[in-house]
This record gives C-alpha cells, sequence and structure tokens, in this order.
C-alpha cells in the first residue's frame, strides 16, 4: 500500500507538489512511483531559472529499467534543484517525500494548484493503475 | 537455434492467420514505384562459377600498386593472427551482447577495449564503439551540448583543419539539431589552427570547440593551448585523434594545464583493420567521468557474482533505445563488435611499444618520404612545423593529372587536396606508414621525377 500524505497535491503523472507558502512549491515523485521504478540509478535535473509551463518535461530519474521523464505540475520558473541527487539518486527510494524531493518552482498563478488533484483523487489514480 | 527457412506451406498458414492471400498486400500501403525488384549496378542472379569468377576480377584491381594514400585511412601491417582469431566462430557469430551469461567472452573482450582505450588516451571511460570515426565526432558533438549546460547557444567550433568528412557528417547528423557549427581557419604557413581565427570568438557563447590531432594535413596542433583556450571561454575542448599516433603523442586526457580535454574521438580503423575499399570501419569515444551520463553507447564492467567469481555487464547504456525509447540520444551507436574484437586482439598482440613503433616508424618514413619528393625540382612542403605520418605537398604541375600518371605506374601518389581546399591548388596529402619501406620511397621518387618530366607544357603552365 502506497503512502499517500494528505497534506500534498499530485498529477496524474505522480509528481507529488507541497506549497511553500511563499509563491514556490516543492516538486518530487510518489511513494507509488518510486516503487513502480525501482532502484534509481540517476536523476537529471533541470538548470535553475529555467521558464517552464504546465506538463513540460523538466526532469528525467532513471532505474535500471527505464528512463522516466518528470513533469512541471504548474507554469513558473525553476527555483532550485535537490543538489544532493547528484551522488545520491537512492535518497528519492527511501524518503520521497522528504529528503528526496527533485525541485522548487517560484509559480507563476497560484490559482493553477487548485486544479492538482487532492490525496483522494490521486489515491484513485493509484488504484486505477494497479488493477 | 539454427535458422530454418519458411516452407511454402508455413508462409501460406502465416498469411491465412493475418488474413491475406499474398505476401505483396502485407505491403499494399508502398507505392509500387518505390519498391524495388531490381537495382541499378546489380546483375541478375549467377552461377557460383561465375560470381567466383567476377569476385576475383574485382579484388584484382585492388591488388596492385604502392599505396602513398593515407587521409583518414591508413595501411598497416597486421599480424595473421588477428583475423584468425577474430574470425574464430565464437566471435564471428556474436550478437550485441545484452544477455551477460550468453556473451561473457565478448564482454570480457569489450571490457579489455575500454581498459586498453582509457590508457591510450588517458580518459576515464570509452565506450564499446560507434560506427566509424566521422559519425563519433558527430555524436561527441551531441553529447558536448547535452554536457554543456551553461552553455544556450549550441555553437560548436570547427577547424577546417578537421578532416573534411568528418565535418560533413558532423553537420549533416547535427546541424538540424539545431547546432550551430562555426569554422575556424587554418594559418597558411603552418596548416594548423589560426590563433587569431579562434580569438575572434573569445568571450562569446561557445559550447565546444574541436582539436584534431594529427589534423586532416598531417600537422601537430597545439593541443595544449587550444584545450586551454576552450575550457577558459566555457566550452568543452573534443579530441579527433589517430589512436596509432598515442603511442608517441601526448594523450588527450592530459592536455592543457587542467582536466585535458573532455571528449575524444577517432577513427579505429588503423589499430587492425585493413584498407578494404572504405569499410568495414569502427568508431572510438571516450569521455571524462564527468559526462559519462551523456555518453552515446554502452559499457561494460567488470563485477563478481555470489561466488567471487569475475563476471562482466553492461553496465552503463542510459542513453539506447531500450532504456530510453523515443528518447534514446544515440543516433549511430551501432556498435562495430568484430572490428574492436580485431582492434583489441591487434593491440594485445603488439603491446604499447609495439604501438610506439609502428607510430614512429611510420613519421620515420614519412619524413624521408618529403625529404626525397622535395629533392626533386619544383617540389615543396606547404606547410612548416611538425608533422606525424602525413604531410602536404605542392607539384609543379596539375596535381591530378600527375597522380594519375603515377597511378599507371602503380603508385598511389597521395591525395589531391584542391577539391577539399581550393586554395591548395596543385598540392597532395601524402602518406607513408612502417609498410613503406625505403625502396618504395624511392621507386616513389624515381616515378615523380620522370613523370613531371614528361609533364606536358600545358599541365606544367597551370603553376604560377
Amino acid at each position: 500500500m502506497s503512502d499517500i500524505p494528505k497534506d500534498l497535491s499530485y498529477t496524474k503523472t505522480h509528481e507529488w507538489i507541497g506549497n511553500d507558502g511563499d509563491g514556490t512549491i516543492t516538486v518530487g515523485i510518489t511513494d507509488y512511483a518510486q516503487s513502480s521504478l525501482g532502484d534509481l540509478v540517476f536523476v537529471e535535473l533541470p538548470e535553475t531559472g529555467t521558464k517552464v509551463g504546465a506538463g513540460d518535461g523538466v526532469a528525467v530519474v532513471e532505474s535500471v529499467k527505464a528512463a522516466s521523464d518528470i513533469y512541471a505540475p504548474v507554469d513558473g520558473e525553476i527555483a532550485e534543484i535537490n543538489e544532493q541527487l547528484a551522488d545520491s539518486p537512492e535518497l528519492v527510494n527511501e524518503d520521497p517525500f522528504g529528503q528526496g524531493w527533485l525541485f522548487k518552482m517560484a509559480i507563476d498563478d497560484e490559482t493553477a494548484l487548485g486544479e492538482l488533484l487532492d490525496a483522494d483523487a490521486y489515491k484513485g489514480v493509484v488504484d486505477d493503475a494497479e488493477d | 537455434m539454427p535458422f530454418i527457412p519458411h516452407t511454402d506451406d508455413d508462409i501460406q498458414a502465416m498469411l491465412e492467420a493475418i488474413g491475406v492471400s499474398t505476401i505483396d498486400d502485407l505491403f499494399d500501403e508502398i507505392d509500387p514505384s518505390l519498391r524495388n525488384v531490381s537495382l541499378a549496378g546489380i546483375p541478375e542472379g549467377a552461377g557460383e562459377q561465375a560470381i567466383t569468377r567476377l569476385m576475383h576480377e574485382r579484388a584484382n584491381l585492388d591488388a596492385a600498386g604502392l599505396n602513398f594514400i593515407g587521409a583518414g585511412a591508413y595501411e598497416h601491417h597486421v599480424p595473421a593472427a588477428v583475423w584468425e582469431l577474430a574470425t574464430r566462430g565464437e566471435f564471428y557469430s556474436a550478437y550485441t551482447p545484452y544477455q551477460p551469461e550468453a556473451s561473457q567472452g565478448t564482454l570480457q573482450l569489450v571490457y579489455e577495449y575500454q581498459t586498453m582505450m582509457c590508457g591510450l588516451t588517458g580518459m576515464d571511460v570509452a565506450n564499446a564503439s560507434l560506427y566509424d570515426g566521422a559519425s563519433a565526432l558527430a555524436e561527441a558533438v551531441l553529447m558536448a551540448v547535452r554536457a554543456n549546460r551553461k552553455s544556450k547557444s549550441k555553437r560548436v567550433l570547427m577547424p577546417a583543419g578537421v578532416h573534411p568528412f568528418y565535418r560533413e557528417v558532423a553537420h549533416n547528423i547535427c546541424a538540424n539539431q539545431g547546432i550551430d557549427f562555426q569554422p575556424v581557419e587554418y594559418d597558411p604557413a603552418t596548416g594548423t589552427v589560426d590563433q587569431a581565427g579562434l580569438a575572434r570568438w573569445a568571450g562569446e557563447d561557445v559550447t565546444a570547440l574541436v582539436i584534431p590531432q594529427p589534423n586532416f594535413f598531417g600537422g601537430l596542433e597545439d593541443v595544449d593551448a587550444l584545450t586551454d583556450w576552450a575550457h577558459a571561454n566555457g566550452a568543452l575542448a573534443i579530441g579527433v585523434v589517430n589512436p596509432v599516433s598515442l603511442a608517441v603523442l601526448s594523450e588527450p586526457g592530459g592536455w592543457g594545464s587542467g582536466d585535458g580535454a573532455d571528449i575524444v574521438v577517432g577513427e579505429g580503423q588503423p589499430l587492425g583493420a585493413p584498407l578494404a575499399n572504405g569499410g568495414p570501419y569502427f568508431g572510438i569515444l571516450c569521455c571524462r567521468r564527468a559526462h559519462v551520463r551523456q555518453m552515446p553507447g554502452r559499457v561494460v564492467g567488470r563485477t563478481q557474482d555470489m561466488e567471487g567469481r569475475d563476471g562482466y555487464v553492461l553496465t552503463l547504456q542510459p542513453r539506447e533505445q531500450h532504456i530510453r525509447r523515443s528518447k534514446a540520444t544515440s543516433n549511430i551507436c551501432t556498435n562495430q563488435g568484430l572490428l574492436v574484437t580485431a582492434a583489441t586482439i591487434h593491440m594485445s598482440l603488439i603491446g604499447p611499444e609495439g604501438l610506439a613503433a609502428v607510430a614512429t616508424t611510420s613519421m620515420a618514413r614519412t619524413a624521408a618520404l618529403a625529404e626525397r619528393l622535395t629533392g626533386i625540382e619544383g617540389v615543396e612542403r606547404v606547410f612548416d612545423g611538425p608533422f606525424f605520418h602525413e604531410c602536404v605537398l605542392r607539384l609543379p604541375a596539375d596535381a591530378d593529372a600527375v597522380l594519375a600518371a603515377l597511378a599507371e605506374r602503380d603508385i598511389f601518389g597521395g591525395l589531391a587536396l584542391a577539391g577539399f581546399y581550393p586554395e591548395l591548388d596543385n598540392a597532395v596529402l601524402v602518406c607513408a606508414t612502417e609498410t613503406r619501406t625505403e625502396g618504395d620511397i624511392e621507386a616513389y621518387g624515381q616515378a615523380l621525377t620522370e613523370v613531371l618530366a614528361r609533364m606536358p607544357d600545358a599541365a606544367r603552365a597551370s603553376v604560377a
């Protein structure tokens, strides 16, 4: 059973989004996503300062079997990346909602966050995927 | 698993299963004019005897003649054991080794090849071959653009002294991917990268600088200065090298005052592959560890199994299609496995000392050739400065006419350069490897003397 924290928002493509409350958000991949991918061996993160649109592929996580895109959940600018992942991609497996965060974004429009999935809706996505 | 051709009944059963009546129905989406039933220049089928005779006739066309042409493909001695071993069934029939449990021998060989290449270039990582040297350069350019994330321009400086075919291939593969190739002229006195032409780009956003060593004219570049220039200007340094030359020249991993070149590519043909009408060859690609994630192709690693025995596995292949699907970034990473096998055996047989002997003898023979030929009235070297095993000579007559006359005497006297560099009128690029004896060089000298003496006035008059 995957862990799905109630205080975060989600996308159908398995990113989680934490609202930092200061116009920035933190983005990572969910517990379900990391366990489906298996052991991650590399995380390719975007450059800070890059302008991105909702749905743009901005990062790539590589497991031993596959490389998967990570998409920007809303419009904005990459504000910070998790430098630790360059040497320790396994943090995403070990602590996907904590030390395994991927990047932070300064968002253009706070109301866009309202269109993301809440924990219950995302649970539905995971349940469908597991069927 | 044996290959068993389908019988007519098998084919009929398969066609029925998918609901069509003939094989042609499978291709009915393709316009009939595009379907090749006969190919130009390829005759109808012939019997074995006729084919054997034809092949002998064709082979004889290659047999005669003393070769003094290099220009990217070099005639070196290949010990008989190299291909005797490389064509053993265990190597000859092996496909790309995805399954380590079935391919330990091939994987070990690739691992040893990578190790030798890292030793030769002084780089951290080598992949397991690309299609050829020219496409390896194209891959290196794409790799540099991905790896140099600080640079936004995708601008790659390409000296005129890089092999013209390499420049063309790199352009064809990369130009439509938004890569901005900018030429850097050569210094007319030395034939090496023009420092003033390079200085024009100082302070600009440059993604990578390509550094040929030796360059197409056989000349030796100041690789330390070029590598430092690249790094001082935020660019990656891509070395294009002849692997044989590395036995005597400084290794790219040590170029400049910092960490050396970033990516090194080259043509593997001089390491055990014969001249065979242009192929098959293989491409070398090595890089620093920091760029390994952007490297195309595969890396084989050594590990141990649970009982402590050595084992070999494909360790890194993040850019390949079976990992990346549609986002694969290797364009051409054809594994020229058999040629890599031959090169590995070749290098292990002749060893570092043997390779150095090949390199120094080739240099000495080319120096002797240049000295003999420039002793002929009107023949002179075009560029000053040191050269590896090729150099450019200007003839006192039309180069194409002279080369044609030499060819009639079974001497392939070099490559006329005017077709690639119009300003190098009447210039030829000549090469002598360790396979050219003093007698061969003397034969060339005498033939050239006679040919020039008999050149009609019209041909000689073209020389200003």
